[in-house]
C-alpha cells in the first residue's frame, strides 16, 4: 500500500533545478532507500517530505507529494508545515541532540504539542527510548546531559526523539555516516524493527547499506529518477544501464 | 565503461582469462581422448594426464579468485552474476575433463581388441559434443546469449544420437554375445559424451543468466 | 639527512625567538598595567576606610567621601541595564531570527556596528537635546541611565547576534523537525543556549558604561552632590517610589575628575582612592563575565 507518493515533483534552489519531475511511490511499512552519487538530489528530495526547505529562502516547489490516506499535498502552500512535521519525523546525518538531558531531548516533541502531564510524558519517553533500543542504557541516567552519550547512543537518542511523537513516516538522512561499524549495524537492525510501525525513507551514499536495509530502492542521478524497484532485483539485475554502471562502481 | 577501480577491473579480466585457459585445455583433452577412440591411437596418454593436472589446479584457482572477489569487492548486478557463474563453469569444465579421461581409459581397453564395427554415429556424437563445448565457451567469451541458446537446442540432438547408438549396440550384442564387452564399453563412451553435452548445456544456461539476468534452468521459459 | 637536521634546528630556533618576542610584548603590557595599578594603590590605599565609603564630598579633603558617587554609579547602572538589556536582546533576536535577509537588514547591521564606535560624547550631546530639553527629563539619574543605555545598546545587540549565530543550524533544524514553531524554537533553544554569550556581552557593555564620564558631564552630572536621591522603597504608601529617577546625581568617574582638578594634593589622593574602587568594580564585573562564560561553556559544547 502506498503511504506517500511524489508526483511530477520538481524543486528549485533559486534558478537551479535540483529535482526534475520525479514520480515515486513510498510504500507503507517498508524501507525505501535513495541512492545516487553526490549532488544527485537525494537529500533535497528527502527534505521535501517534511518541508525542511521552508526554513531557507529562495526555494520553489512544483508538483505534489500526496500523503495517504487523506490525500493531502505535503508541499502545497496551504498546508501548514508544522502539521506535516508532526506526522513526518527526521533523523539527521550527524547526531544532533539538544544540549539538554536525555529525558528532555525525548520529551521535547511532546512538550511542543502541549503534553505536560508528568506521567504521560514519562510513559512516552520510556516507550520511545525502548523502541530506539536505548532504554536499558539510559534508564538510570535520564537526567544526564545527552552529550555524555557515545556517538551511536546519541544517534539512537535522536531516533527516540523522532519516535516520541508517533510519526507516520520517518526520514533518515545518511544516519550512520558518522558512526563506527558496530553502531551502524545496531541502527540498521533498529530500522528493520521499526518498519513494522512506521514507513521509512532513507538516504544513503553507502550502497551496501541500501542493499542490506531496504525493501525498495530508487536510484537518482542529477535530479532525475533513473530507476525504482525491489532492492533485490535492482542489485542483481538492474534494468537501466546507468543504474548498473553506478552500482558496479563504474562511475559516481 | 570500465570500473573506477583499475585493480578490480584487472581481477575480473584475470578470472575470465583463467576460465578461458581452462576451457582451452578441456577442449584439447576432448580432442585427444576422441582421437584415442576413433583412431585407436594410445599415444596421447601422457598429454592427457598433464592437461588434467593443470585443469584441476585451474579449478582451484578459479574458486580462490571468485571467493576473494565476493568477500572483498561486494560485487553487484552483472559483476555478481559473472563471478557466481564463474564458480559453476569451473566445476562444469572440470567434470568435462574427467569425462574425457574416462573415455580415454575406455579407449585404451577397446584398442586391445579388434574393432567391433565401423564407428558412424559415435564420431557424429563426438563432433556434436565438441562443437557444443566450443560454442558454449565462445558464448561466454563474447557474452552472447544467442549462441548459448543454440547450444541448449543441440542438447536434444545429442540425446537422440546417444539413444540411437545405444539401440544399435544393444541389437549388436543380442546377436553376437562375444561383442558384449566391447559393446558395453562403447555404450559407456557414448554415455560419457552425452554427459559432456549436458555439462556444455549447463555452461550455456549460465551464460544466458550472466548476460540477461534470466534464469532458464530446469525448464523455466526461454 | 644532515641538511634536514640543520633545517629543523634553524626552524626550532625561530620558534624560540618568536616565543621570546611574544613574551616580551606581553610583559610590556602587563607591567605597564601593574605599574598603573600599583601607583594608584600606593596613592589611594591610605584613604580607603569605612568613612571614605560613607561620607559625602566636602571642602576638606580628609572628610570627603564617595558615598553619593558610588550610590549614583549603582543607580545609573541599574537604569542603563534596564534600558539596554531588554531592547538589545529583543533587537538581536529579531534581527537574527525573524528579519528577512535583504539589503535593508544589511544596512541596519552595518549601522549598528558603526554606532558602537561613535564617540560617547556624541551620545551626551544627543541626550542633552532629546532627554534634557525636549522631554524635560532633567539632569537626572534617568537621563544618565538612558544615555548610557543607548551607548551600550549596539554592544548588547552584537553580542546577542554573535551568541545566536554560534548555535549550529543542526540544532535549529532538529527543533523544527520535531514540530516546533519559530517562537517555540527561540524560547526553548535559541535563547537558553545563547544566554551565556548574551550575558557576557551585557556585562562587558556595563563595565564600559561604568567608566564613562564624557556623556554624563555633557548632560550635566554635578560634581558636588552632598545628598542621596530618595530611596526607592518607602515605609509609607505607595511603598515604591520613582522619585530617585529624576534626582540629580554624580558618579565615580566624575567625582574623580572633580578631585583631580583641585589644586590641593590631598584631593588627588582621594581621586586615587576613588579610582581604585572604580577599578575593583570594573575588574569584578569582568571577572563575573568570564565566570559566566565558563559556566555556560561547560554545559554546551558545539
Amino acid at each position: 500500500m502506498v503511504k506517500a507518493e511524489a508526483k511530477n515533483l520538481s524543486f528549485y534552489y533559486g534558478s537551479v533545478q535540483a529535482l526534475k519531475n520525479i514520480t515515486l511511490p513510498i510504500l507503507e511499512h517498508r524501507v525505501t532507500a535513495l541512492i545516487g552519487p553526490s549532488g544527485c538530489g537525494k537529500s533535497t528530495y528527502l527534505r521535501c517530505f517534511n518541508r525542511m526547505h521552508d526554513l531557507y529562502p529562495y526555494k520553489h516547489y512544483e508538483g505534489e507529494i500526496i500523503l495517504h490516506p487523506e490525500g493531502i499535498n505535503i508541499i502545497s502552500p496551504e498546508v501548514d508545515p508544522i502539521e506535516i512535521r508532526m506526522r513526518v519525523s527526521m533523523v539527521f546525518q550527524k547526531p544532533n541532540p539538544f544540549p539538554k538531558s536525555i529525558y528532555e531531548n525525548v520529551a521535547y516533541g511532546l512538550r511542543v504539542r502541549g503534553i505536560t502531564k508528568r506521567r504521560l510524558v514519562d510513559e512516552n519517553v520510556e516507550k520511545a527510548l525502548t523502541e530506539a533500543a536505548l532504554w536499558e542504557e539510559a534508564k538510570d541516567r535520564l537526567n544526564d546531559l545527552a552529550f555524555n552519550l557515545s556517538g551511536g547512543q546519541q544517534q539512537r537518542l535522536c531516533i527516540a526523539r523522532a519516535l516520541a511523537t508517533n510519526p507516520e513516516i520517518l526520514l533518515f538522512d545518511e544516519p550512520t555516516s558518522a558512526l563506527d561499524p558496530i553502531a551502524t549495524a545496531r541502527i540498521e537492525e533498529l530500522i528493520h524493527e521499526l518498519k513494522n510501525r512506521v514507513t521509512i525513507l532513507i538516504v544513503t551514499h553507502n550502497m551496501q547499506q541500501a542493499a542490506r536495509v531496504s525493501d525498495q530502492t530508487a536510484f537518482l542521478y542529477l535530479g532525475e529518477l533513473i530507476e525504482y524497484g525491489e532492492t533485490k532485483t535492482l542489485f542483481t539485475n538492474p534494468k537501466e544501464k546507468r543504474t548498473e554502471d553506478y552500482i558496479t562502481g563504474r562511475f559516481g | 565503461m570500465e570500473h573506477t577501480d583499475k585493480y578490480y577491473e584487472q581481477e575480473l579480466k584475470g578470472l575470465k582469462e583463467v576460465i578461458l585457459k581452462m576451457g582451452g585445455l578441456v577442449e584439447e583433452m576432448i580432442t585427444l581422448s576422441l582421437k584415442s577412440l576413433t583412431e585407436r591411437d594410445t599415444d596421447p596418454g601422457e598429454a592427457i594426464d598433464q592437461r588434467e593436472r593443470e585443469v584441476n589446479s585451474l579449478e582451484i584457482d578459479i574458486d580462490d579468485r571468485c571467493l576473494q572477489m565476493l568477500a572483498l569487492r561486494q560485487p553487484t548486478a552483472s559483476d555478481l552474476r559473472f563471478i557466481t557463474i564463474g564458480l559453476k563453469i569451473g566445476k562444469d569444465l572440470e567434470r568435462i575433463g574427467d569425462l574425457a579421461i574416462n573415455i580415454y581409459e575406455q579407449a585404451q581397453e577397446l584398442n586391445h581388441e579388434p574393432p567391433l564395427k565401423p564407428y558412424i554415429d559415435l564420431p557424429l556424437l563426438a563432433t556434436k559434443t565438441q562443437a557444443m563445448v566450443k560454442k558454449a565457451l565462445d558464448a561466454f567469451v563474447n557474452q552472447e546469449a544467442g549462441h548459448a541458446q543454440e547450444v541448449c537446442a543441440m542438447d536434444d540432438e545429442a540425446d537422440d544420437l546417444n539413444q540411437k547408438i545405444f539401440q544399435d549396440l544393444v541389437g549388436l550384442m543380442q546377436k553376437n554375445p562375444e561383442a558384449v564387452l566391447r559393446g558395453t564399453r562403447l555404450i559407456t563412451c557414448a554415455k560419457h559424451l552425452e554427459r559432456m553435452a549436458d555439462h556444455a548445456t549447463n555452461i550455456a544456461e549460465q551464460v544466458i543468466f550472466m548476460v540477461q539476468g534470466r534464469d532458464i534452468r530446469h525448464g523455466r521459459s526461454l | 639527512m644532515k641538511d634536514l637536521k640543520t633545517l629543523i634546528a634553524r626552524r626550532k630556533f625561530l620558534d624560540l625567538l618568536f616565543a621570546i618576542v611574544g613574551l616580551l610584548a606581553l610583559m610590556v603590557g602587563v607591567f605597564t598595567l601593574l605599574a598603573l595599578i600599583i601607583d594608584l594603590a600606593l596613592d589611594g590605599m591610605s584613604r580607603l576606610s569605612l568613612s571614605f565609603f560613607f561620607s559625602y564630598p566636602s571642602r576638606f579633603p580628609e572628610e570627603a567621601g564617595i558615598l553619593s558617587a558610588w550610590v549614583g554609579t549603582i543607580l545609573v547602572m541599574f537604569v542603563t541595564a534596564t534600558t539596554a538589556v531588554p531592547l538589545g536582546i529583543a533587537s538581536g533576536i529579531y534581527l537574527e531570527e525573524y528579519a528577512p535577509k535583504n539589503w535593508f537588514t544589511d544596512i541596519i547591521e552595518i549601522n549598528i556596528a558603526n554606532l558602537a564606535g561613535v564617540p560617547s560624547i556624541i551620545y551626551g550631546l544627543m541626550a542633552l537635546g532629546l532627554f534634557v530639553y525636549k522631554l524635560h527629563l532633567g539632569q537626572s539619574v534617568l537621563t544618565a541611565g538612558l544615555t548610557l543605555g543607548l551607548l551600550i545598546l549596539p554592544i548588547v545587540i552584537m553580542a546577542t547576534r554573535e551568541a545566536i549565530r554560534a548555535i549550529p543550524t543542526s540544532i535549529r533544524e532538529a527543533a523544527y523537525a520535531v514540530g516546533a514553531t519559530q517562537w517555540q524554537t527561540v524560547q526553548d533553544h535559541v535563547l537558553p543556549y545563547s544566554l551565556g554569550g548574551i550575558l557576557t556581552g551585557v556585562i562587558i557593555g556595563l563595565s564600559r558604561a561604568i567608566g564613562e564620564s564624557a556623556p554624563l558631564l555633557t548632560i550635566g552630572a554635578l560634581t558636588f552632590i552632598a545628598f542621596l536621591p530618595d530611596p526607592p522603597l518607602q515605609t509609607h504608601f505607595p511603598f515604591f517610589s520613582f522619585e530617585w529617577l529624576l534626582s540629580p546625581f554624580t558618579v565615580l568617574p566624575i567625582q574623580m575628575f572633580n578631585w583631580v582638578s583641585r589644586p590641593q594634593a590631598a584631593f588627588h589622593l582621594n581621586a586615587a582612592a576613588a579610582g581604585l574602587v572604580l577599578l575593583v568594580m570594573t575588574l569584578t564585573m569582568n571577572g563575573v563575565a568570564i565566570y559566566v562564560r565558563y559556566l555556560f561553556r561547560k554545559r554546551i559544547q558545539w
